[in-house]
């Protein structure tokens, strides 16, 4: 196996994860956050369409939901799609519900007095929220969204099925050339790699955030 | 004492006029009237689950009043419409009676993410915009009032429970309110630290803060306040000075003040 061929090809799957994981992230921490304030407003015109959308995000397949943002816009409403944003669409919904889940369960647990102490104060409900709500929840939140980055990376590997050129279909296509399966297992270690990063950089954002207790 | 030669002394800083509150069907307040002068420390007194703490939160727009009135330094926070339902005021003027009030709750509720420093000057810049250096002059002032000098650097967490509720105390000095309300301050405190938050109450009486103390604290009350008002279910059953509390001839409140002297 010729692995000054093998490795750069590996690596450029890699890059298309890692594309495919920090977009995801930059646009399903967002959603997430923006899902969870809505998910608690009362009104049930607004909290049952976004209950809706978090069952149907966590209660199907995430592969089907690939394949949905895939072949619905082409198939049905005649517009053609990017492998690639189809995607980022789907992983985007798909992990904005599952941080939205998240940051709700973290706002929950921030007493109710951190925010009556503040209204008394005269802290609008912006400021309520962005200088003493926000702050602690990202303190509570940190381990459980370690977990989905992790998943998320491995994630990634799923993109294929709808032929977005990644890191796994790499591994697959160089295994049938060369006629061996070690390029699956060096995909396996570049895997392991990137999530040993992400796992050291919420460990390091836990540690900074654990000068005060609550 | 000496009485000041300001023209709004005699005006009530808190006027409460006929205040109902219910959750759902159970009624909790019912037609609570009372008036704080200036200088003036009330202490309110009565078994939990009167509407204490339900009345200091209508008062400090923690709970939504249903009917009566409530006027804070002269400005309207709610009165009743024809149908003797309460409306608010504009948000402005809300939001004004709000800078005028400070509320020290039971568990302090100070931001364990902030410095006690920061717990002080945070409201003071962002609420009212003042310099930062100000804002930490006047807190740092207040901290070593309060005997909290040397914790300006250190987190709610890393003093006792004393010291947090001093902090929450100073914390609400920070905006210069015209009136603070204490709900049961040392309730929450192990009884050897109880006295250095009710000395740090009493030397604002001191100073002529205008003060509202919910407390168990019967000595306290009888020896601190110019008024004592009783409440029992939701109803004001008697107010007066502490001798005339102290020695009521209603059976209520001689039942509740014997309960508390066993
Ligand atoms: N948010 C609420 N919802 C329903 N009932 C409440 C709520 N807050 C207080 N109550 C009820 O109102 C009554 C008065 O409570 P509270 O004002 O806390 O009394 P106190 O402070 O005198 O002990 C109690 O019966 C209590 O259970
Ligand atoms: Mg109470």
């Amino acid at each position: 196996m010729n692995y000054s061929v093998v490795i750069p090809y590996l690596l450029e799957g890699t890059v298309t994860a890692l594309k495919l994981f920090a977009l995801t992230l930059l646009l399903a921490v967002p959603l997430g956050l923006l899902v969870a304030r809505l998910r608690a407003i009362k009104n049930p015109l607004v909290n049952l369409p976004v209950k809706f959308y978090l069952l149907l995000m966590r209660g199907t397949p995430l592969l089907l939901q690939l394949i949905f943002f895939m072949y619905f816009p082409p198939f049905v409403l005649g517009i053609s799609i990017d492998r690639f944003i189809a995607a980022l669409i789907a992983f985007s919904l798909n992990y904005g519900a599952y941080f939205a889940e998240i940051f709700r369960g973290g706002i929950d647990s921030i007493p109710q007095g951190q925010s009556e102490a503040a209204k008394v104060l005269g802290f609008s409900s912006w400021q309520t929220f962005s200088k003493i709500t926000l702050p602690q929840v990202i303190k509570r939140v940190i381990p459980a969204s370690a977990n989905e980055c992790m998943t998320l990376v491995k994630d990634t590997a799923l993109a294929q099925t709808i032929g977005v050129f990644e890191l796994f279909r790499a591994a697959q296509n160089t295994t049938s050339r060369e006629v061996s399966i070690i390029p699956i297992f060096i995909a396996g270690a570049f895997y392991l790699v990137m999530n040993s990063v992400v796992a050291a950089i919420f460990n390091r954002a836990e540690k900074k955030l654990s000068y005060y207790k609550g | 004492m000496q009485s000041e030669m300001n023209p709004n002394t005699d005006k009530p800083v808190l006027e409460v006029k006929s205040l109902r509150k219910a959750f759902g069907s159970l009624e909790v307040l019912n037609d609570i009237s009372f008036s704080v002068k200036h200088g003036e420390v009330v202490a309110i007194i009565g078994p939990s689950g009167s509407g204490k703490s339900t009345l200091l939160r209508l008062i400090n727009q923690l709970e939504q009043v249903d009917g009566g009135e409530i006027s804070v330094c002269g400005q309207q926070l709610c009165s009743n419409n024809e149908a003797g339902n309460a409306v608010y005021s504009d948000q402005e003027t809300m939001r004004q009676i709000r800078l005028n009030i400070g509320l020290v709750f039971q568990n302090f509720n100070l931001f364990p993410h902030f410095s006690i420093l920061r717990n002080l000057t945070e409201a003071p810049s962002v609420v009212l915009g003042k310099r930062k250096s100000d804002a930490e002059k006047k807190a740092r002032q207040l901290l070593d009032k309060l005997g909290l000098a040397d914790k300006a650097a250190a987190y709610p967490w890393q003093l006792s429970g004393g010291q947090q509720q001093r902090a929450a105390i100073a914390r609400a000095l920070a905006l210069d309110p015209e009136i603070i309300f204490f709900d049961e301050p040392t309730s929450a405190l192990d009884p050897e630290l109880t006295g250095e938050v009710l000395k740090v109450i009493r030397s604002l009486a001191e100073e002529n803060m205008t003060m509202v103390v919910v407390t168990h604290e019967m000595a306290f009350a009888r020896d601190l306040a110019d008024r004592i008002i009783f409440m029992d279910q939701g109803l004001i059953i008697e107010q007066g000075t502490p001798d005339e509390v102290f020695n009521s001839s209603n059976e209520r409140t001689k039942l509740f003040l014997r309960r508390y002297h066993e």
